[in-house]
């Protein structure tokens, strides 16, 4: 999923068991609100495309754009965008698997592009998103929409549409659970375990 | 660790599936105005091609192209080889010019092998075609058209390999380092592979690979999902092989009637360069079932593949030898 903080999707070592943050209904109406915000901040969401970055913005984007479909009338289209051939640390791990970009058929050209992902963290995965958006097209504006924003940036990026503002330490792990991945829905707060360094 | 490419039966189930769903999401970079990944961005891949070849060097060309390497073709032709050099102080230049990968094709079976055992070079080793023994990237791509025309869906099948379906090799089986390697892969992602060649042109041991073989192309014809026709190799026969070539192609060649007993899915496949009115007749090359074209652009796709998954990460996803980490791993 997001790559600058895949750790946060690992169990290993980890001491203290997960808080929920964010549970099912919260995810719901985290995602009207944005759906609505958007909506506001577009004029319309005329022109609107959502690219979710995968796995688990993927599927926030679908249902954001379910939510959009429900207050304007009108489908619009949802997509994917895979960054991993754009990561900047693809030299530190072994080779990676892709995961699938889906670039509806109207493009992205003269659009408004809203990327989607699950948690911001160092900023890097958008930067990354944005090089690869620029191999795609041209956008009229691009903007960013995230489930939980949990501090940390590395990278000049900010999101446009947030769902929870997460204060976090850097030894605490976020993770979002989504029905469609995961089974059930939930953002867990959790204490890191003594990884040693450089395992991860 | 993983770090070369030199042999099919060296590629497990899941690295093989692995490298057809990586090169079906790279093939759609080809839809794109710009065709080009920044992955591999100040990597270096050296083509070192002993033994004519154009498609498969340009398609190596085209794929790391297209994921921003640095490409240095070097072909035997008018280079130091032809002077002398040997195999190993070839290996030694291309190493103090900071080679990351090399992909080499050779005239002699196990060349690769030496490359990338013999410590001489630090960077992947790709074979792209050894003497009679492997070419494990034209079995990949053949693998990848299979499984687009036959397993199929609107992802090309992506996750799923082939089981059951049946695989025809026919023609040259004893020159062919495309019928070895399509055997070990194909058996590998779970197709039935049968063989059909006059018995001169079965290699000795062929009995004991994982597949059938058979003499008579019209009795295998009705149960074959595809058939692979391969190029009648002359300029590797010192012998008389068959009496002449109107009989072979009678026998063994693929003609419109005999496709037409072919099962209405199955599809007619080439690695081309296709000798016309021999082992294929016009009629079926340039017939919608045959996948010449579509295996060459495949080609560039399954390079691509290939080439990420060796170069890209800390250390290589799919090849020679140790098991891969699970695909849930890989993507968290």
């Amino acid at each position: 999923m997001n790559g600058d903080n895949s750790t946060d999707d690992d169990n290993t070592g980890e001491t203290a068991p997960a808080r929920p943050v964010l549970e099912a209904p919260d995810i719901a109406r985290v995602l009207t609100r944005i759906a609505h915000e958007i909506v506001e901040r577009a004029k319309g969401a005329d022109d609107v495309v959502l690219l979710g970055i995968p796995t688990r913005g993927t599927h926030l984007a679908r249902r954001l754009g379910a939510k959009l479909e429900e207050i304007t009338g009108r489908p619009l289209p949802v997509g994917s965008l895979d960054i991993t051939m754009y990561r900047d640390d693809l030299r530190m791990r072994p080779a990676r698997a892709l995961a699938r970009t889906e670039i509806p058929a109207e493009g992205i050209d003269g659009r408004l592009v809203v990327l989607v992902d699950d948690v911001l963290f160092s900023g890097r995965t958008i930067r990354a998103a944005l090089d690869a958006l620029n191999d795609i097209g041209r956008p009229r504006a691009v903007q960013l929409a995230v489930l939980v924003d949990r501090g940390h940036r590395e990278l000049p990026i900010r999101a446009d549409y947030v769902g929870k503002n997460l204060p976090t330490s850097l030894r605490e792990t976020v993770k979002v659970r989504l029905t469609e991945e995961d089974g059930r829905d939930g953002v867990l707060l959790g204490v890191r375990g003594t990884t040693p360094a450089g395992e991860r | 660790m993983k770090r070369h490419l030199i042999s099919a039966a060296d590629l497990t189930r899941d690295d093989a599936v692995l490298i057809l769903d990586t090169a079906e999401e790279l093939a759609r970079v080809a839809d794109r105005t710009i065709r080009k990944l920044p992955t591999l961005r100040g990597r270096t891949v050296v083509n070192l091609f002993f033994e004519d070849s154009t498609r498969t060097r340009i398609s190596f060309e085209a794929a790391a192209k297209r994921l921003s390497a640095d490409v240095i073709n070097f072909s035997a032709k008018g280079s130091s080889v032809s002077k002398g050099e040997s195999l190993k102080d070839t290996a030694l230049t291309l190493e103090a010019m900071g080679a990351d990968a090399v992909v080499i094709r050779h005239h002699d079976s196990g060349a690769p092998h030496r490359l990338a055992t013999s410590g001489w070079i630090g960077g992947s080793v790709v074979n792209a075609g050894d003497g009679t023994h492997e070419h494990p990237t034209q079995a990949l791509l053949d693998a990848f058209t299979l499984r687009r025309r036959l397993v199929g869906g609107a992802d090309g099948g992506v996750g799923r390999d082939l089981a059951g379906r049946r695989v025809t090799i026919v023609g040259d089986i004893l020159h062919s380092r495309v019928a070895r390697s399509g055997v070990h892969l194909l058996t590998t992602l779970g197709a039935e592979v049968t063989l059909v060649a006059p018995p001169t042109l079965v290699p000795i041991g062929a009995g004991r690979w994982p597949c059938e073989v058979s003499y008579d192309l019209d009795a295998v014809l009705p149960k074959s999902d595809a058939v692979m026709m391969l190029r009648v190799q002359r300029e590797r026969m010192q012998a008389a092989f068959f009496p002449t070539e109107r009989e072979y192609a009678r026998r063994y060649g693929l003609d419109g009637r005999r496709m037409a007993r072919m099962p209405d899915h199955a599809v007619v496949m080439h690695p081309g360069p296709m000798n016309r009115g021999m082992e294929i007749t016009a009629e079926v090359a340039d017939s919608d079932r045959c996948t010449a074209v579509e295996q060459v652009a495949n080609g560039v796709s399954i390079r691509m593949a290939v080439l990420y998954l060796l170069l890209s990460g800390a250390e290589s996803a799919v090849g020679t030898p140790a098991p891969t980490p699970t695909r849930s791993e890989e993507t968290e």
